[in-house]
């Protein structure tokens, strides 16, 4: 910094201390050491050598935990085996000798940088003020730059050049776009219960096997899947559907409140017996609305609580959801639970474009 | 010519000069060794932010060799037995994997989690430090929008990692995320199949997650914590006014030996304890929680501390829902999702980004500022902090209702009521109480600064009455009585052992380990002039 430069310092004169050349260097870096005093002014004392011993302590117990992390670490039984082994300690004894180890020797350093390093004050000048000359000299010489390309006074360069350029530009973002987007299509109105080449799809457990009635006794319910193949994989994450076999009095508050629904009670009924089934993917943000409240007949969805009132045909009544839970069209073929379609809307959580 | 021997001790020094030969390094060199820092606790603040990332990216580096985000099924056959023959994710068995059959895996699958919560706590603690002080106060507004963006990165990054192992808690996580999207209106449903690749989950969210997480979202943290530091360094740090200190210079010491050696054993001390909490305190123990399948989730399945907000805010949301009939027959839906977790978040990062100039707008200020502010100097900053703090902890509390519901046998619907009327008049009540808190607290410094301090001595007077003695803290004119001091915007003495009335305590834990001070010696001003040379500086040229 050419500002702090003083001609009449001379480096090389022999009654200088080392001091006062680092005093003149702070100076020129705009730096006043205004106070710099040893913390123990007579060297030697008590007080003095119990610091160092202190540190040095610290530091030795720190290599020792270091050195015990790298013992741990090769040699302590550290494959995990079933029951209470000594492996269970594995974890714990490298976090304390690797933990132990660093935080000493940070507490070590700090104590040197407090309690030995001399006491200082210095004062630095700050030099935020924008030069107005610099600012004038490089303003003229941007609009110079501009100048030289003399875009101003040539129109036809200008506009070639944005003719020019702008294709460049949706070129590159051209391989991201176009790579990426994808057209959400049908797949959010559909799922894997949709009947294919008319075969409907039937109701089964996780390991595949076809649910029948008799599976499900009288006020119990139970996860099902599609009957394709990887159903119950999260290949088909919109698919859980919970099966539930109400009691008769539920069942006909059920049934009662199903006239209200057009789209529910068409097509002699979606539900089959006492039984019905309702899409498991909350209508909220999707989590599986699993936990079912027998004496309410509320499903609860466990991730904001929304609850669905299962004998008002899965009405939300409380919570942030808005819609119904899909029911699933149910009916028996051959002594086994099939569904006679896809659900009749759109499962899940809500869309733009979902009517 | 004699060749001369060769000398180690002058070896540094030597190559010093070939350096300086080449490069002209000298003067920068110096000018950063001697560039001083203000000392003060809040300013560690972002330091624990900068050195649990640098763990971050240590411990991460290391998870990346055995970490495998692919979304292909397998069975699961290891030493975990629970779980022998499950179908799960590959990257659900890396993870296991990595917690099980790798040397010193688990522990750092562990310090990676905690440096994340610990990154996250700090940026927010930090954030709250700037704020409180005016330190985003011209001219450093720049590294307050780049410290909310940190945030937000952060945030996402966290995410992003929180979804990688493929365990039931993420894969709820990335859930509600594709939800999120879907609930934007018009473009959701391109957004949600375009970053999903069609249909949730997909089998490529995994690996684009994890591109995003290792190398694009680090390596832009990167260049923003590097710009924040650069401008910290180009700007210099802000400081408490006190002795000797203006908004023209920074009282301090040099960066070299002193702050860095501070710094740099404060690097070792988050580290271990980073490495503590990795080692002796279990998190996100995955194999518990099995692979994610979605038509499972247990109750009480909760996201890291830094995203509670928003699940907060997800509960708190009334079902209202927008139906836009936009033509005959056709209609289009806005649901009620996207207002908490889109239209809020919104709003957070740009009413933060702004503050700064609408701030400066209110205030008319123009010219820089260097000094720091207490807060109960402003009053009108500080309340509004508290408002925000109030508005932001009603949402936390509210992501863990169920949790608390439980434990304390209240009612979920009275919780979630709760937290909807709590959302709306706590804030406010928070910025009423903290303007009072200000004001009293500007006025008892005004007090003291006009009367003097109490000293706890009850004196009677002829007439009878008790009054307490005060200690002025300036001279007295010719009546006895105290002239008024100015406000200098920094702590004002309230007790008599703060302007040494009373003999410093000894340190020591039932033995003294020093000796007593000597009371007769004056302490020294916090600035003193420069001492004499002898004793320091001895080593002559
Ligand atoms: C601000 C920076 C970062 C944050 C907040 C963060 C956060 C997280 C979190 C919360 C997890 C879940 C950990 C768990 O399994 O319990 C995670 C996993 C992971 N992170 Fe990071 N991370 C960061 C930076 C990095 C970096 C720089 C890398 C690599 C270069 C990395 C690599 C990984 C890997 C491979 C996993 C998966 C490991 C597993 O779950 O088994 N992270 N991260
Ligand atoms: S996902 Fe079911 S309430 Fe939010």
């Amino acid at each position: 910094m050419s500002t702090h430069t003083d001609v009449d310092f001379d480096v090389k004169d022999p009654s200088l201390t080392r001091f006062d050349l680092v005093k003149e260097g702070a100076r020129r870096d705009g730096v006043e050491i205004v106070h710099y005093a040893p913390r123990f002014p007579v060297p030697g004392t008590r007080a003095e050598k119990r610091v160092e011993r202190t540190i040095a302590f610290m530091l030795v117990l720190s290599g020792l935990l270091g050195l015990g992390f790298v013992v741990a670490y090769i040699w302590w039984p550290w494959k995990y085996e079933p029951g209470n082994g000594l492996d269970k300690l594995y974890n714990p004894v490298l976090g304390i000798t690797l933990g132990g180890s660093l935080f000493l020797l940070g507490i070590a350093i700090v104590t040197w940088a407090k309690k030995l390093l001399p006491e200082e004050v210095s004062i630095q000048e700050r030099h935020d003020v924008a030069d107005q000359a610099e600012r004038a000299l490089t303003g003229a010489t941007i609009l110079n730059m501009v100048d030289e390309t003399g875009i101003k006074r040539r129109p036809l360069l200008k506009g070639a050049l944005l003719v020019g350029a702008a294709p460049l530009g949706v070129a590159a973002a051209a391989p991201l776009v176009g790579g990426l987007i994808k057209k959400p299509d049908h797949i959010l109105f559909e799922t894997a219960w949709k009947p294919a080449d008319g075969h409907k799809v039937k109701l089964t457990r996780e390991d595949g096997s076809a649910v029948r009635p008799e599976d499900v006794s009288v006020g119990g319910q139970m996860t099902v899947y599609p009957g394709v193949p990887h159903g119950a994989s999260n290949e088909h994450a919109d698919s859980p559907v919970l099966l539930i076999h109400l009691r008769e009095k539920d069942a006909s508050e059920l049934r009662a409140n199903l006239k209200n629904v057009a789209v529910n009670a068409e097509d002699g009924g979606a539900i089959w017996g006492n039984f019905v089934a309702y899409s498991k993917i909350c209508t909220h943000a999707g989590c599986p609305a699993s936990l079912y409240e027998q004496q309410t007949n509320r499903l609860l969805c466990p991730c904001h609580q929304s609850q669905f009132h299962i004998t008002d045909n899965a009405r939300p009544v409380f919570g942030p959801a808005t819609r119904r839970l899909p029911m699933l069209p149910l009916s028996v073929e051959d002594g086994v639970f099939v569904a006679k379609s896809d659900f009749r809307v759109p499962i899940g959580p809500g869309f733009w474009e979902r009517p | 010519m004699k060749r001369r021997k060769f000398d180690v001790a002058a070896l540094p020094a030597k190559a010093g000069g070939e350096i300086d030969d080449r490069l002209q390094v000298s003067a920068p060199l110096r000018r950063l060794f001697n560039k001083v820092f203000p000392d003060h606790w809040s300013f560690l603040l972002g330091e624990i932010a900068l050195y649990s990332f640098i763990v971050l990216l240590l411990t991460g580096t290391f998870l990346t060799l055995w970490f495998d985000p692919s979304m292909e099924e397998v069975h699961y056959n290891g030493p975990y037995t629970p779980l022998n023959g499950i179908e799960m994710s590959r990257a659900y068995e890396s993870s296991l994997q990595l917690s099980f059959e790798v040397r010193g895996g688990l522990i750092m699958r562990q310090m990676h989690h905690w440096a994340a919560l610990l990154f996250m706590a700090s940026i927010v603690v930090h954030m709250l430090r700037v704020f409180f002080t005016g330190a985003f106060r011209k001219p450093r507004e720049l590294n307050w929008v780049i410290g909310v963006l940190l945030f937000w990165l952060g945030f996402v990054e966290g995410f992003a990692g929180y979804s990688l192992p493929d365990d039931a808690l993420s894969g709820t996580g990335l859930r509600i995320a594709h939800a999120i999207m879907l609930s934007i209106p018009v473009v959701g449903t391109w957004v949600a199949t375009s970053l999903f690749g069609g249909e949730f989950p997909g089998t490529v969210i995994l690996g684009r997650l994890y591109i995003a997480h290792v190398l694009l979202v680090p390596a832009i943290l990167l260049g923003l914590i590097a710009a924040h530091m650069g401008l910290l360094v180009k700007q210099k740090h802000t400081q408490w006014p006190g002795p000797g200190r203006s908004n023209d210079n920074v009282v301090g010491v040099r960066m070299f030996p002193g702050f860095a050696a501070k710094g740099g054993a404060f690097f070792m001390v988050v580290f271990g304890v980073i490495a503590l909490l990795g080692g002796l305190f279990q998190i996100n123990p995955v194999w518990l929680f099995g692979p994610y399948k979605a038509a499972v989730v247990s109750a009480a399945s909760q996201p890291d501390w830094y995203v509670m907000f928003l699940d907060g805010s997800t509960r708190l949301m009334p079902p209202w829902e927008a139906r836009f009939p936009l033509w005959p027959g056709h209609h289009y839906t806005l649901p009620p999702l996207f207002w908490p977790t889109v239209f809020l978040p919104g709003v957070l990062t740009m009413l933060p980004l702004f503050y700064p100039f609408i701030e400066a707008r209110k205030f008319k200020s123009k010219q820089s500022h260097h000094l720091l502010q207490r807060p109960r100097d402003v009053p009108t900053r500080t309340s509004l902090g508290a408002m925000a703090l109030a508005f932001y902890f009603v949402l936390m509390i509210s992501g863990a209702n169920d949790v608390l519901a439980e434990k304390f046998h209240i009612s979920l619907n009275a919780m979630t009521w709760a937290g909807r009327i709590g959302l709306l008049l706590l804030p406010p009540l928070a910025y009423w109480v903290t303007y009072r808190i200000c004001l009293g607290l500007q006025q008892h410094d005004r007090e003291v600064l006009a009367h003097g301090m109490e000293t706890g001595i009850i004196k009677r007077l002829p007439n009878g009455a008790f009054v307490e003695v005060h200690q002025p803290l300036s001279p007295v004119d010719a009546h006895g009585h105290p002239t008024e001091l100015p406000y200098a915007g920094w702590v004002v003495p309230k007790k008599m052992n703060r302007i040494g009335a009373l003999v410093p305590t000894v340190k020591g834990f039932f033995f003294p380990v020093e000796e007593a001070a000597q009371r007769t010696l004056p302490a020294e001003a916090p600035v003193s002039p420069a001492p004499s040379r002898e004793g320091i500086g001895s080593g002559k040229h």
